[in-house]
């Protein structure tokens, strides 16, 4: 991985949701970076805010403050027409792959709409040419592409959403949950698939996802999000082998060990992920944390430094070891 | 069936209708009813006005096939000129309704800031009682076939338009659009071949119950003798005039009758056949 070279900055990103009980804040003051070709998962459990950012950095959802840049571009500040120019380098997989598709479109027509709108002057011939090949490079057979949705499995399904994103050579993917509604099997097989595409194509992947063991196979990098603040950010192997925020330990020792007689000392959380429409104060976490005190509920934590890319956000890091 | 499944592709939207009975008593049902509606002045070479107050009142029979009504006329001839003005009403208030209907309901269910002003009209048009507003809407406009179905399409338009909305605001929010965002595909394009395309079904099953009702309807308004101009057979004037001689010539009453079930019916059938041929996950089961 090639040091300082930002491919895309992330910087105090927010987004606030109006709704009728009042302020949501999703995601707040969130910065990271991603450098070229490289993979950052993004972890967090449910209603941490993991899909609201992915959206807002894709446009998808427009974010409320901050910026996204790609190359030199904020993405927050393009008109719609640069906007629509850009999103050719920036595509997104779904992870329900039974939604993802329209049901009613066969596979070619669903792969080659990208292809439509960004290359107007591609005959069909040619667009189906593109559509067999890029079918034969995420693992399907060419000759079903006039088939339906339907007619195929979950794993294929999400191959052909695969093929569909890949469609425009884009040069970043957002991959939303992309296997987490998949078994095991299918998991490791689309896994591989996305690896090998990253070497290929030399692709940049935000990776989110809540199986941790998922994301320690094929991150490079890992932000650990929590009530829409990242509370620990590093290289997965520093953050896998030396997680400082209690969080991150909880999340860590959460994760199932192939072996029944192994003897885990598991930091168990209680509780649930508290309402984003009245988050705690001070450290977000702390109502769930078993270090918390009095200052964790006046102070909130900025983020500390723990050496070149990890930094995580806890008022403890000292006391922790 | 099985063998159908295998070649989805060649699947003819045929096929699939005819498999099933009902479907098919329907379709063929639909077919002779239409097939009397549009070759009616070569079928019968009987004037429908013609007036023989030496034959009135006379019950089916050789000369007769359906007997005649109280001014001499054929019930026979009449029956199958009716059956056009009913059919066209019918297609034209199904088709222009669902037409108004599907651009109010996109437009609102798919974008936000429009969807209260819209919404806000179809609620006060569904306020009022169908037959009134009909009523009311002819009584403007003035008795025509073509007045009927302006009409009745006004009346029809809001149903088809909460359908839509309430569909587009489901599919709107599926991944699948999302990805089409995500690829830059324009507006109208996401609107017709990703939301339309998928809220087909309900909406041709909608325009079929609508085509059977603004018939009924239609039927309803000329009893009451607010509907086309009354010289013009239809179905509802005949049942009109059938009424007062219920006693002494039932045909009257029952022949227009015995159509206007039957042409409702087979719709309804039909149509239940359509959504079904249309959506590719059925059909392939069927």
């Amino acid at each position: 991985m090639i040091e300082d070279n930002k491919f895309i900055s992330i910087e105090n990103l927010s987004k606030t949701f109006h709704t009728n009980m009042g302020d949501l804040q999703a995601v707040s003051d969130v910065s990271f970076n991603l450098q070229k070709g490289s993979i950052v998962g993004l972890v967090g459990e449910s209603g941490s805010g993991k899909t609201t950012l992915g959206r807002c950095i894709l446009r998808l959802i427009e974010p409320s403050s901050g910026s996204v840049n790609l190359e030199g571009n904020n993405l927050l500040e393009l008109s719609n027409k640069k906007l629509r120019e850009i999103r050719k380098r920036m595509q997104i997989i779904f992870q329900d792959p039974f939604s993802s598709l329209n049901p009613r479109m066969r596979i070619k027509d669903i792969i080659a709409e990208g292809i439509k709108v960004h290359d107007k002057l591609s005959s069909e011939n040619e667009r189906f040419n593109r559509v067999a090949e890029l079918m034969e490079e995420v693992g399907l057979q060419s000759d079903q592409m006039s088939r339906y949705p339907h007619e195929f499995s979950g794993g294929q399904r999400q191959r052909v959403g695969i093929a569909r994103a890949l469609a425009v050579n884009p040069e970043f993917i957002v991959a939303d949950e992309s296997v987490s509604a998949l078994d095991v099997s299918v998991q490791a097989q689309i896994l591989n698939l996305m690896l090998s595409l990253r070497d290929k194509h030399n692709l940049t992947i935000l990776f989110i996802a809540h199986d941790l063991s998922v994301v320690e196979y094929l991150c490079d990098q890992v932000v650990v999000l929590y009530l829409g603040k990242v509370v620990e950010s590093g290289n997965a192997k520093d953050v896998y082998s030396n997680p400082r925020h209690p969080y991150t330990k909880a999340l860590m020792s959460a994760v199932p060990v192939p072996d029944p007689k192994a003897n885990i000392n598991r930091e168990i959380l209680k509780g649930d992920i508290p309402s984003a429409l009245s988050p705690p104060s001070g450290c977000v976490f702390r109502t769930r944390c078993q270090y918390a005190d009095i200052s964790c509920a006046q102070t909130i934590p900025n983020t500390v430094n723990i050496n070149k890319q990890h930094s995580a956000a806890c008022l403890k890091l000292g006391e922790l070891e | 069936m099985s063998d159908i499944s295998k070649n989805l592709d060649q699947v003819n939207l045929w096929q699939v209708l005819i498999q099933r009975r009902s479907v098919l008593f329907g379709v063929i049902v639909l077919l002779i009813i239409s097939f009397f509606a549009i070759f009616a002045p070569w079928i019968s070479s009987v004037d429908p006005g013609a007036i023989a107050v030496r034959s009135r009142l006379l019950p089916p029979g050789a000369e007769y096939w359906l007997g005649t009504d109280e001014l001499g006329r054929d019930i026979f001839t009449r029956l199958i000129y009716a059956g056009r003005v009913s059919l066209t009403v019918g297609i034209g208030v199904a088709i222009i309704s669902s037409i108004v209907g599907i651009i109010m309901g996109l437009v609102s269910g798919f974008f936000k800031r429009l969807d209260a002003p819209i919404s806000r009209i179809i609620d006060a048009m569904m306020a009022f009682p169908d037959i009134l507003l009909a009523i009311s809407l002819v009584a403007v406009l003035g008795g025509s076939v073509v007045n009927v179905i302006i009409a009745l399409s006004i009346v029809y338009a809001p149903r088809v338009a909460r359908i839509v909305r309430a569909s587009t605001l489901v599919i709107r929010e599926l991944p699948y659009v999302e990805a089409a965002r995500a690829l830059s595909v324009g507006t109208p394009t996401i609107l017709f071949s990703h939301i339309l395309r998928n809220i087909m079904s309900p909406i041709i099953v909608q325009a079929t119950f609508i085509f059977a009702y603004s018939m009924l309807s239609e039927a309803g308004l000329s009893f009451l003798g607010v509907g086309v101009d009354p010289s013009t057979p239809t179905w509802g004037t005949m049942i009109s005039n059938g009424r007062q001689y219920i006693d002494v010539a039932s045909w009257m009453i029952m022949c227009p009758g015995v159509a206007i079930t039957l042409c409702v019916l087979s719709l309804q059938i039909a149509g239940d056949g359509l959504r079904d041929a249309l959506d590719p996950k059925i059909a392939k089961n069927l």
